[in-house]
């Protein structure tokens, strides 16, 4: 069965349909890439299916509960995490209180007055997990917002492993970054998908990141489905090919 | 750092320990510590959404006044007892606090602010109008009594004996607010002060939360309205007015918001200039605002933060 299934959303803002019926299956263990030109309305898509957005018609579908009318911040609880084309992080925060908030809210601390000994160890020592996972550790004590563009996404990612999704959604992790940060952060998510085996939903522009990730693409033009598959099929696409013509330049 | 705060605790703690031995020759008397504690306390409980929540608290003294009103009715008309009246005034106010803030939660910025004003200040002109009750402008005048512990006698009519026994009130709800802020809940607070988009996409549900740490602030806002009518054996609708909020917010900003014990030096500093300044000038809050206008100017965290900047 699929994790995640997608049935014919769409999005109308006024007059203008952002998303139209756009339907998707994701597979669990599965990297699916969101690709497309500027205005397709991948981050629109992406909002309906972490739950920032109502989507005015069709369903959406995780692990087999129609979570279509579900609060965003249920949905986390169900195991949907996702992190944000700028990033979202609590930049007054240190790196280890940023991780600990995120573990403590995953762990079902959120209304404790008082946390014992025992449960503030282990939260330490989720955290301590996560800062090694995300290569962090020589920050773990800084505030997130003085940290390197790079590390700030870093730091979101792992909040949001934080939670223990089993689906995490990615909205442009590479977004702003240099050529060497952008490797960085290829380089980490596909730990994530192949050792970690996180089933994930990314969205991105920078062709470089999603054709050597993916397990299979989908492209958006103008809010529909323009095309699907692996990633060779896809750079094979004339479809693809002509939606991307004379803008190939600007997203990279 | 961590002795160097202990120390600034111990120091912190000893003062307000000895206060009756040395607070005459420093200029002052017993009932202007008692103030300060109460007030501060006022000022701790606002500054727990204002500065740690980041919510604009701006009508906090409501819940002050609505406390310090139903002690004094209760004591006045219903039950002759301190504690009695201690805890209704407590009750009472927080249960305001309760209803109050479950339907600002969904507000935000500064709808929030302004709405928080408008409750207040539907209570002012409640405490003000409400003659048959309240007193009206005239205000209400009652007597706290000793708590009889049948063994002994606590006689709290004592001024000094009253100072101890708001400073150890005034201790336990400190320590509880640090507990809280120090707590997964108080951690939330943060999370949501920060950015609150993060927040709920961790999991948290905001408003809820929000309203949870609204109804927290008011209790302990509460228990200083019911203390700080016993000081004064009075109340009057101006502890409810909007200037009253004010002034908390006035505190904790210039005491310092960040930082825990930022709104009691605040506090110390409004009352006590406010005490001395007052019967030199009429303006005496002229000075009040040249020191948040400098504050606010060259100390963004405030004179807490002037003593933390010198130990980093």
């Amino acid at each position: 069965m699929s994790l995640l299934e997608v049935r014919g959303v769409t999005q109308r803002f006024g007059e203008l349909a952002a998303v139209k019926d756009v339907s998707l299956s994701v597979e669990p263990g599965e990297l699916h890439a969101i690709i497309g030109p500027n205005g397709a309305g991948k981050t629109t898509f992406f909002n309906m299916i972490s739950g920032f957005h109502q989507p005015t018609a069709g369903h959406i579908v995780f692990d087999g509960v129609d979570v279509t009318a579900v609060a965003a911040n249920q949905r986390v609880a169900m195991g949907m995490a996702r992190t944000f084309q700028i990033t979202e992080v609590f930049p007054e925060l240190t790196v280890r209180q940023n991780l600990g908030i995120a573990v403590e809210v995953a762990e079902g601390q959120r209304l404790k007055f008082f946390a014992t000994r025992a449960q503030r160890a282990a939260t330490q020592a989720r955290v301590d997990e996560l800062l090694e996972l995300g290569a962090l550790g020589a920050h773990a004590e800084r505030h997130v917002g003085e940290l390197a563009h790079g590390d700030q996404r870093t730091t979101e990612i792992m909040m949001a492993l934080a939670t223990r999704p089993r689906l995490l959604l990615l909205d442009e992790p590479a977004a702003g970054m240099g050529t060497k940060e952008t490797f960085d952060t290829a380089v980490l998510i596909r730990r994530l998908h192949r050792k970690h085996k996180l089933t994930i939903v990314l969205v991105e522009h920078d062709m470089r990141v999603i054709f050597n990730l993916a397990d299979r693409i989908t492209v958006l033009s103008e809010g529909e489905v323009l095309d699907r598959g692996t990633p060779d099929e896809i750079a094979a696409s004339e479809k693809v090919k002509v939606a991307y013509l004379g803008e190939k330049r600007e997203g990279s | 750092m961590n002795t160097r705060n202990l120390v600034l605790g111990a120091l912190l703690w000893l003062l307000l320990l000895t206060v009756p031995l040395w607070v005459v020759a420093a200029g002052g008397y017993t009932d202007l510590a008692s103030r300060v504690l109460v007030i501060g306390l006022a000022a701790l409980a606002t500054n727990l959404l204002v500065g740690h929540s980041g919510v604009m608290a701006f009508g906090h003294a409501a819940y002050f006044g609505i406390s310090a009103y139903a002690t004094g009715l209760v004591m006045k008309h219903l039950v002759p007892s301190t504690p009695v009246g201690l805890l209704a005034g407590i009750v009472v106010g927080t249960a305001g606090g309760a209803v109050i803030g479950y339907l600002l939660a969904r507000l935000r910025g500064i709808y929030f602010a302004l709405a928080t004003i408008a409750f207040g200040q539907v209570f002012f002109f409640i405490a003000f109008r409400w003659n048959a009750v309240t007193g009206g402008d005239n205000g209400l005048t009652f007597q706290r009594l000793p708590i009889d512990f049948g063994l002994g006698q606590l006689n709290l009519t004592s001024s000094t004996v009253y100072y101890y026994f708001v400073l150890a009130v005034f201790a336990l709800c400190a320590a509880l607010m640090a507990v809280l802020l120090r707590s997964p809940f108080g951690h939330t607070l943060l999370a949501m002060r920060e950015n609150e988009r993060r927040a709920r996409f961790l999991g948290i549900p905001v408003n809820r939360h929000l309203w949870i740490a609204y109804t927290v602030s008011c209790l302990f806002v509460s228990v200083a309205g019911a203390l700080y009518g016993l000081l004064n054996n009075f109340v009057n609708p101006h502890d409810l007015h909007w200037t009253q909020s004010g002034d908390f917010v006035l505190m904790a900003v210039i005491g310092g918001m960040r930082s825990f014990w930022g709104p009691l030096l605040g506090a110390a500093i409004f009352v006590v200039a406010q005490d001395s300044l007052s019967s030199i000038t009429d303006n005496w809050m002229f000075y009040i605002g040249l020191i948040f206008v400098l504050v606010v100017l060259f100390l963004p965290r405030g004179i807490a933060g002037l003593l933390q900047r010198r130990t980093a």
